[in-house]
């Protein structure tokens, strides 16, 4: 059962990136463009998500110790700023101005098979595959995975 | 390339995204964080189950455009940079520093915000600055 659910809340997260324009990195990167055409469609759908999850996760927490087909909520327990957090983010954050697309979209926008995305994600496995295999890293030198 | 601005559509369509975020919380007691799930699936340190419902909500994902294609009779409007070069570096950066910073946009931007913690504040107030200097390099220095 908790299959089942899994696969429906990634089409309904892939349908709301497409209902919200975000499947399309043109948005993404006029929303990045301040100085420019800028479109601020992305704050709203951000607005949107937290509306409900911030609620959501809030009244679920409360009124159950568990979910519903599984033992445990596994919410991230860590909450030091390491510099790890930081970079991790910088690198990501100069990815996606370039790109336009974060790993969400870009594997919502996958099958459309734009000449970009089809190179995009395999390289974007590929960094992932990389950043899981970092060793013994300078900052941080267990729990790295998450 | 120019778009139009869609508040209603882009408020309604980031509800969707937050049902999901909660439906997954409340049916498997997991973050929707799409690296986190998305590299979970490849991980030498996940186990079996961790793995199979990442990649079925991962495959819920591939679904969603095809599905649309089904309903609507056409893909989803949509512009893709197309410069093969740009996008291999910016898919490697996005995937390298997702999984190194412990989320990214949905995982530390939606869920870890919706959660309050003060890491993913950080981690979005930090890849929003440096994704903004990226767009105002590329459109307006170069």
């Amino acid at each position: 059962m908790k299959q089942l659910f899994a696969l429906v809340s990634g089409l309904i997260f892939g349908l709301g990136l497409i209902v919200s324009g975000m499947a399309n990195p043109a948005k993404v990167l006029n929303f990045l463009d301040l100085f420019g055409s800028w479109d601020p469609s992305l704050a709203f759908v951000m607005g949107g998500a937290i509306l409900v999850t911030a609620p959501g996760f809030a009244w679920l927490t409360r009124m159950r110790d568990r979910p519903f087909f599984d033992s445990e909520f596994r919410i991230p327990k860590k909450s030091d700023l390491e510099p790890k957090l930081i970079a991790g983010a910088t690198i990501f954050g100069i990815g996606w101005g370039l790109g336009g697309f974060c790993p969400g979209p870009a594997l919502t926008a996958l099958p459309i098979a734009a000449t970009g995305v089809l190179v995009f994600v395999p390289f974007m496995l590929i960094g992932m595959w990389a950043a899981r295999r970092v060793p013994a890293n300078p900052f941080a030198p267990k729990g790295a995975t998450q | 390339m120019e778009t139009t601005f869609t508040p209603w559509l882009s408020l309604g369509g980031g509800m969707m995204i937050g049902a999901s975020a909660v439906l997954l919380m409340a049916t498997n007691g997991r973050i929707a964080g799409i690296s986190g799930l998305t590299s979970r699936i490849f991980a030498r340190n996940s186990d079996g189950d961790a793995r199979g419902v990442s990649a079925l909500f991962v495959l819920g994902l591939l679904l969603a455009a095809p599905l649309w294609l089904l309903i609507a009779g056409d893909w989803p409007q949509q512009w893709v940079p197309s410069n093969p070069v740009l996008m291999a570096v910016a898919g490697l950066l996005v995937g390298f520093g997702a999984v190194f910073g412990s989320g990214c946009t949905s995982g530390h931007g939606v869920c870890g915000i919706s959660r309050g913690s003060a890491r993913s504040i950080v981690a979005t107030l930090v890849f929003m600055a440096a994704a903004l200097a990226t767009v105002l390099v590329t459109r307006h220095l170069i």
